[in-house]
């Protein structure tokens, strides 16, 4: 079978044709060791100072949708991608293409959450650039923002994640699935009628609550992918296993029927507030107290722990005691028959 | 092939109802079964947009119940294990 | 960790890890030949490896999937069709998203969308005619795939489509009828000693198409749910009667499957839809196996309203997933299976679609 010699949709969902199109083209060409990394920012020396930089773009269709819009995962995806990083995100730039026709009362209802947004995670928009284009050229509006933060020394590795060992706990901040779905609820050519909400979120300040106590090892935030993505990128070439309980994963009602309705697997549907963590086994459960304490960890859980055993892989135990691996979805999950 | 879910009729309208999962709910086509022999409060399973099956609640209910037995099974040998320190299966 | 957990009714009582433990149990007390039990439904697979059934069996129980999923055992030919449908400028492709990424003779649906071909998923063939409605200068064709489950659902859609006078709507039918193909399998020495049978197909059908399986060839058949508990039930009931040397044909679920079906289902099926011989992808052709529409139902019939050429389909070398349907080989056996097949990049049917033997394979058990 040939390759693909054009984008296709699947480009664009964070699974494994997304990793591939990244290798082949983009770190291909860009070739540096930062992109290298492939983490969710990029960890530069400025002076003698260490700051975290990384950007995002937003299309999501609709762009209003139950607990949101575009404009809520503008601001939350690229300061939760710094703080996830380690880092203090300071300032935001922020790029719209525009359609032409697009209603000026929804632009403004999109600026006004990006300002609150903003203001409540601390970060300021100092940068920006606005492009319009003929009726048809894009949809509606695309947001990209880019963002800078910074980050000290001690906590350079929590993207990649090189100080995890055997016997560390896994934890997430919530439940799972819950922005996928409910953009997929709101899409409405499904007919289905689930009562979801996104749980975007800007998390920096219930990450700051458990950094500034304890040593967090590794960090993640499970957006398009799923959480299934994270925990199998962070198995892959490792000398540890990544053993996860199904039991254990958080997971709100509405998602869970309307996943099965659907016939998707709940580990892949996007989030967009959630953060997966990795912590040493005696501060785990300090760090789902903390994390408790806070909006957007009322349901933290300790999900997994990292063991001596298949190596490379990640694993879930099923609920009736089964054994799968976790690998990274291949394209999109779609409505299926079967 | 068959993904197919049991879901409760909420409402029929007609030749379609709404059925939901848990807390998702989703009209479906009645096509396929005598409308006369459904009512709310009945499930179903749904396929493909189509309800293809009224679920007997009366066998459902009366398999759960052999289950017991096996759950009864595993706690039977949960405790010879706690007492004996192994199982024989 | 279910949050505002309001148990799904008659799902999660069948998700029970000590029932399923308990019977696991009772499979490895009654288990003392080796058996080989294949499941033809690709729903079953994929409960079977999501679930991590197979952890659980003792060693003398051993599962094959067969020829169960329906995107797998549709012929390169069918898609090539399709394809070829989706280059008219005046037709509108609709299909379950099983189908988008399975691989033609050179190309998919889902490449021919990203070059701009109007390809659009449905949920239900009742999208699909709603798609027409709104769509009356285009001729909107529904890939109509699937074995007894989802032909009444098409069977359905055309009766809609003519009672509507929707005359721009058409159905390019691959249904497929399952008995056939256990058959052929056990005629062709397809070492098995009994089958998990298809749940949703044996809603429809009811269990008298399996009489003969027993009957004639020695094999039980255990009409079985999706579920953990439904599935490990099935292999207890089928262990026994292998025991006992007592093949029958057994209904495990009994809460939707009843001895006579769905009739009026039934009726619907044979009102618009006649058998004709059909090609499986793995076991060529098989008599009666397939379900062709009526003359009677020919103006929403795609391959006789749109004519096409189309050249004869290419099958890849190396791909052996006609084997794998059969349960002759396991994926690991394929000398292309994750290292030129894979989910991303699929060569054969039984890796693209999620149900597929490969897909699951690789998914769930590498």
């Amino acid at each position: 079978m040939k390759k693909n010699d054009t984008i296709l949709l699947g480009h664009g969902s964070g699974g494994k044709l997304s990793h591939d199109l990244i290798e082949s083209i983009f770190v291909k060409y860009f070739d540096n060791d930062f992109l290298r990394q492939q983490t969710d920012s990029a960890i530069l020396n400025l002076g003698n100072k260490k700051i975290a930089y990384t950007t995002d773009s937003y299309v999501v269709d609709p762009i209003f949708f139950p607990g949101g819009n575009i404009g809520n995962l503008a601001i939350a995806g690229t300061v939760n991608d710094l703080a996830v990083s380690g880092a203090i995100p300071k300032y935001l730039s922020c790029g719209f293409i525009i359609e032409e026709g697009f209603p000026i009362g929804d632009l403004e209802k999109i600026v006004k959450t990006m300002a609150i947004d903003a203001k409540e995670a601390g970060v300021v928009i100092v940068t920006g650039d606005t492009k319009v284009v003929d009726r048809g050229k894009c949809d509606k509006i695309f947001i990209n923002t880019s963002g800078v933060g910074l980050i000290e020394e001690e906590n350079v590795n929590i993207g990649s994640g090189t100080e995890i060992e055997i016997g560390d706990k896994i934890i997430i901040n919530g439940s799972i699935g819950d922005h996928g779905m409910a953009v997929m609820a709101a899409r409405n050519d499904l007919k289905i009628n689930a009562e979801i909400i996104s749980d975007c979120a800007c998390l920096n300040n219930m990450i700051n609550e458990v950094s500034k106590k304890i040593k967090v090892k590794f960090m993640r935030d499970a957006t398009r992918g799923g959480i299934g993505t994270v925990l199998s990128e962070l198995s892959k070439n490792r000398k540890f296993g990544v053993h996860v309980q199904e039991d254990k994963i958080p997971i709100q009602e509405g998602v869970r029927g309307m996943c099965e309705l659907l016939g998707f697997d709940p580990l892949y549907v996007a989030n967009e507030g959630k953060v997966v963590m990795v912590v040493g086994k005696n501060d785990a459960n300090e760090v789902v107290k903390i994390l408790k304490k806070n909006t957007f960890g009322k349901n933290a859980s300790i999900i997994g722990d990292i063991k001596d055993e298949h190596l490379g892989t990640a694993w879930l135990e099923t609920v009736i005691g089964g054994k799968r691996i976790i690998d990274m979805l291949s394209g999109q999950q779609l409505p299926r028959i079967c | 092939m068959c993904l197919s879910i049991p879901a409760r009729i909420e409402k029929i309208n007609g030749e379609t109802a709404v059925c939901s999962v848990g807390k998702s709910t989703y009209e479906a086509s009645l096509q396929m079964l005598e409308i006369e022999e459904v009512k709310v409060g009945d499930y179903v399973l749904i396929h493909t947009g189509f309800a293809i099956q009224k679920l007997d609640t009366e066998e459902a209910e009366a398999s759960l119940k052999t289950f017991e037995e096996f759950k009864k099974m595993n706690d039977d040998l949960d405790l010879e294990e706690e007492q004996e320190g192994s199982r024989i299966v | 960790m279910v949050l505002n957990f309001k148990a799904m009714k008659y799902i999660d009582e069948y998700r029970n890890k000590d029932i399923v433990v308990g019977i696991a149990e009772e499979i490895k007390k009654n288990s003392t030949k080796k058996v080989k039990i294949m499941e033809v439904c690709g729903g079953h697979t994929m409960s079977i490896q999501k679930f991590g059934i197979p952890y659980l069996l003792p060693d003398t129980v051993e599962l094959i999937s067969g020829p169960g999923c329906p995107v797998c055992v549709t012929s390169r030919g069918f898609i090539d069709k399709a394809i070829a449908y989706a280059r008219m400028d005046d037709v509108i492709i609709t299909t379950y998203g099983d189908l988008i990424r399975v691989p033609g003779s050179h190309s998919t649906l889902d490449k021919e969308k990203a070059k701009g071909a109007d390809v659009r998923i449905v949920y239900s063939i009742l999208d699909a005619l709603m798609v027409a409605k709104k769509n009356r200068r285009k001729k909107v064709v529904f890939l109509g795939i699937g074995f007894e489950t989802t032909a009444p659902a098409s069977a359905a859609g055309i009766i809609k489509a003519q009672m509507a006078g929707l005359r721009n709507f058409f159905l390019f039918s691959a249904h497929k009828v399952m008995p056939p193909a256990m058959e052929t399998l056990i005629d062709e020495g397809v070492e098995i000693d009994g089958y998990i049978g298809p749940g949703h197909v044996s809603t429809i059908t009811g269990e008298g198409i399996y009489a003969d399986i027993p009957k004639i060839f020695g094999l039980g058949v255990v009409i079985s749910g999706f579920e953990p508990v439904d599935l490990m039930q099935s292999v207890l009931m089928l262990v026994k009667q292998i025991e006992n040397n007592d093949p029958k044909v057994e209904i495990q679920y009994k809460r939707v499957v009843k001895p006579e079906g769905n009739i009026k289902a039934q009726q619907m099926l044979d009102e618009v839809f006649e058998p004709g011989d059909d090609w499986w992808r793995g076991l060529g052709v098989l008599k009666d196996s397939g379900l062709k529409i009526r003359e009677k139902y020919s103006m929403h019939n795609a391959e006789v309203q749109i004519p096409v050429e189309v050249a004869p389909p290419i099958e890849p070398k190396g791909c052996i997933c006609g084997e794998i349907l059969k349960g002759l080989k396991k994926p690991k056996d394929c000398k292309l299976f994750a290292k030129v097949c894979t989910p991303s990049d699929p060569v054969g049917a039984c890796m693209v679609s999620s149900e597929g033997s490969c897909a699951a394979y690789y998914l769930y058990n590498r």
